[in-house]
């Protein structure tokens, strides 16, 4: 499955700096759906290259991580249970706080 | 006919009467208004420092008006533009001139913010701050003008407030907000903006603005990326409904730790002035259940829909306990593990026998030891200024890079073969990351390294008054 994945907020310095990659997300093993929680697991493997724990708490996102699917908050439709179709958009952002 | 030339005569009369009914009662006001003013402002002087108002400010007057629409000539003039708008006009401006916002940093976002605020024509414009103004904050905090550094940031953007539009109240408040002035401050205005620059901040302002039921318009911008929205704004959601656990201290990035290109914020403070005139004037839709992500580099804008109101929420939920009582008590720091100023913080990991000041290795290169200095910073900093003949291997790769501290020390052995030869020293920007260095150093079976104590800092401070800090 074809999907643009974008980070930001300081989150593409777990990615060697690249903001946006374009990806091919194969479907798990017998299933007919791509969900966010499959997704997650497969940026971990593919794309996450240090600090691991700066992006991952458990089976989600780390506290402060905003995850947009199409720039739509994925609490919206449905967090990690959010299935995905070909072409979305999906993006992790870091919250800021400095000024 | 000549009954109804009868009626006109005498509504033209009643509406005389009333007139000069009301233009007797307004002046009775402004008499009144100013005599509060000065009660309110002598009374309270007493408990105040500094003489920065601290207390209950009187609500904005309208004396001046002497035009039907409440304007004053002068006020026509002067906001002519903004009356000019169809979709703005008379009635946003004379909304916006009963307002009152409070601007929580003079920053990089409330530097623009404040200055289009003041000029705008906003009633009463709050400011509170407790830091000074610094050289290193000129290239965004465009408020301040150089003959303020070392001045405190308020006095400074309140003088330039006032020199824009002296028709105005500012109110400066020369503080560090905590929870026990919040709520006493921020009950004050209609509309606060958070323009600080941490997590810690960012909660209490979002906790404070729900206790007392005021819209937040919430800014934040580092390195080359902005994000804005509104809070708590006509049932939409807080702070805490977005974000109910803190982020770990390490995913807080600090600007003068990772840098902030001037504009990033300026542009972010200028729409958080926006949005906080939108809601002020009461025009337009306001950022609510949506956030705007701006990154300056690509030169994209992306406005995404968020959640609304979480039913859960600690602060904003519906089965919430949280009140003004518990606000006061809480613990941000805590909460958030990080503290309420932006001050670095100063980590002490390793024994006093593995650490040296800046003045004592000074000592050892002026009696020639042979020693290696591993400057631990990243590439990027190391290129502003470092020592000379260190070695510049950054923290993050110091793992793979470890033959080169080794093959660097047999270098500097004075004597072929000599196993307790050159000395083994590390720095960094501050003496955090050189002590990070050299525990996984010790661990990594070079018992030789030592710290450097306040590393560069420690070095112009105490040795090198020329060597340039940033």
């Amino acid at each position: 499955m074809q999907l643009t994945l974008e980070f930001g907020g300081g989150l593409e310095l777990l990615c060697q700096s690249v903001k946006i990659h374009n990806v091919n997300v194969d479907l798990p093993k017998g299933a007919e759906k791509l969900t966010m929680k499959d997704l997650l697991s497969w940026v971990s493997t593919n794309l996450i290259k240090e600090r691991p724990e700066m992006f991952m708490k458990g089976e989600s996102v780390r506290p402060g991580v905003l995850v947009l699917v199409n720039d739509c908050d994925w609490e919206l439709s449905g967090q990690l249970d959010t299935t995905l179709e070909e072409k979305d958009v999906v993006v992790f952002i870091s919250t800021l706080h400095g000024g | 006919m000549e009954s109804n030339g009868d009626d006109v005569a005498r509504i033209l009369r009643d509406i005389e009467a009333l007139k000069d009914t009301k233009a007797r009662i307004e002046h009775r006001i402004s008499v009144l208004e100013a005599q509060l003013q000065e009660t309110v402002s002598l009374a309270p002087r007493k408990q105040q420092n500094d003489g920065v108002c601290n207390v209950s400010c009187p609500p904005i007057s309208a004396a001046d008006a002497n035009l039907a629409n409440g304007l004053s000539s002068d006020s026509v003039y002067r906001y002519s533009r903004h009356l000019l708008l169809p979709s703005f006009g008379v009635q946003a401006q004379s909304n916006l001139l009963k307002s009152s916002i409070l601007v929580v940093g003079a920053g990089g976002l409330g530097s623009p913010a404040l200055l289009y605020l003041a000029a705008c024509g906003v009633g009463r414009l709050g400011i509170v701050d407790h830091d000074v103004v610094e050289l290193n904050n000129m290239h965004r905090q465009v408020i301040h003008t150089e003959a303020y550094i070392g001045q405190p940031k308020v006095k400074s953007a309140a003088a330039a407030c006032r020199s824009i539009n002296s028709t105005i109240q500012i109110v400066e408040h020369r503080e560090a907000l905590r929870t026990s002035n919040a709520l006493e401050i921020l009950s004050q205005y209609d509309i606060v903006i958070d323009a600080t620059d941490n997590a810690p901040s960012r909660y209490m302002i979002s906790d404070c603005c729900v206790v007392l039921g005021k819209p937040l318009v919430s800014g934040a911008a580092l390195g080359l990326e902005g994000q804005l929205t509104v809070y708590n704004y006509k049932g939409g959601p807080c702070y805490r409904c977005l974000f109910p656990t803190p982020p770990p201290t390490t995913a807080c990035q600090r600007c003068s730790d990772s840098g902030v290109l001037g504009v990033v914020p300026g542009i972010i403070g200028c729409l958080q002035a926006l949005e906080a005139i939108k809601i002020a004037a009461a025009v337009g839709e306001p950022l609510s259940g949506r956030m705007l992500l701006f990154d300056a580099l690509s030169a994209r804008i992306r406005i995404v829909k968020i959640r609304g109101r979480s039913l859960q929420c600690e602060v904003c939920g519906d089965n919430t306990t949280f009140n003004q009582e518990h606000f006061r008590d809480f613990n941000y720091e805590k909460f958030t593990q990080s503290p309420l100023s932006t001050s670095p913080p100063k980590l002490n990991l390793i024994a006093a026998e593995s650490r040296i000041t800046s003045k004592e290795y000074k000592e050892r290169i002026v009696n020639g030891e042979a020693h290696v200095l591993v400057d631990v910073r990243p590439e990027h900093h190391y290129e502003i200024v470092s020592i000379p003949k260190s070695l510049n291997i950054p923290l993050a790769s110091l793992e793979a890079r470890l033959p080169e501290i080794s093959s660097a020390l047999k270098e500097k052995q004075p004597h072929e073969g000599v196993e307790s030869g050159a000395n083994l020293y590390v720095i960094c920007r501050r003496g955090n990351d050189s002590q990070r260095a050299v525990q996984y150093l010790h661990k990594m079976g070079f018992n030789i390294a030592k710290d450097i104590v306040g590393g560069l800092e420690s070095w112009a401070h105490d040795v090198d008054p020329n060597f340039p800090m940033y």
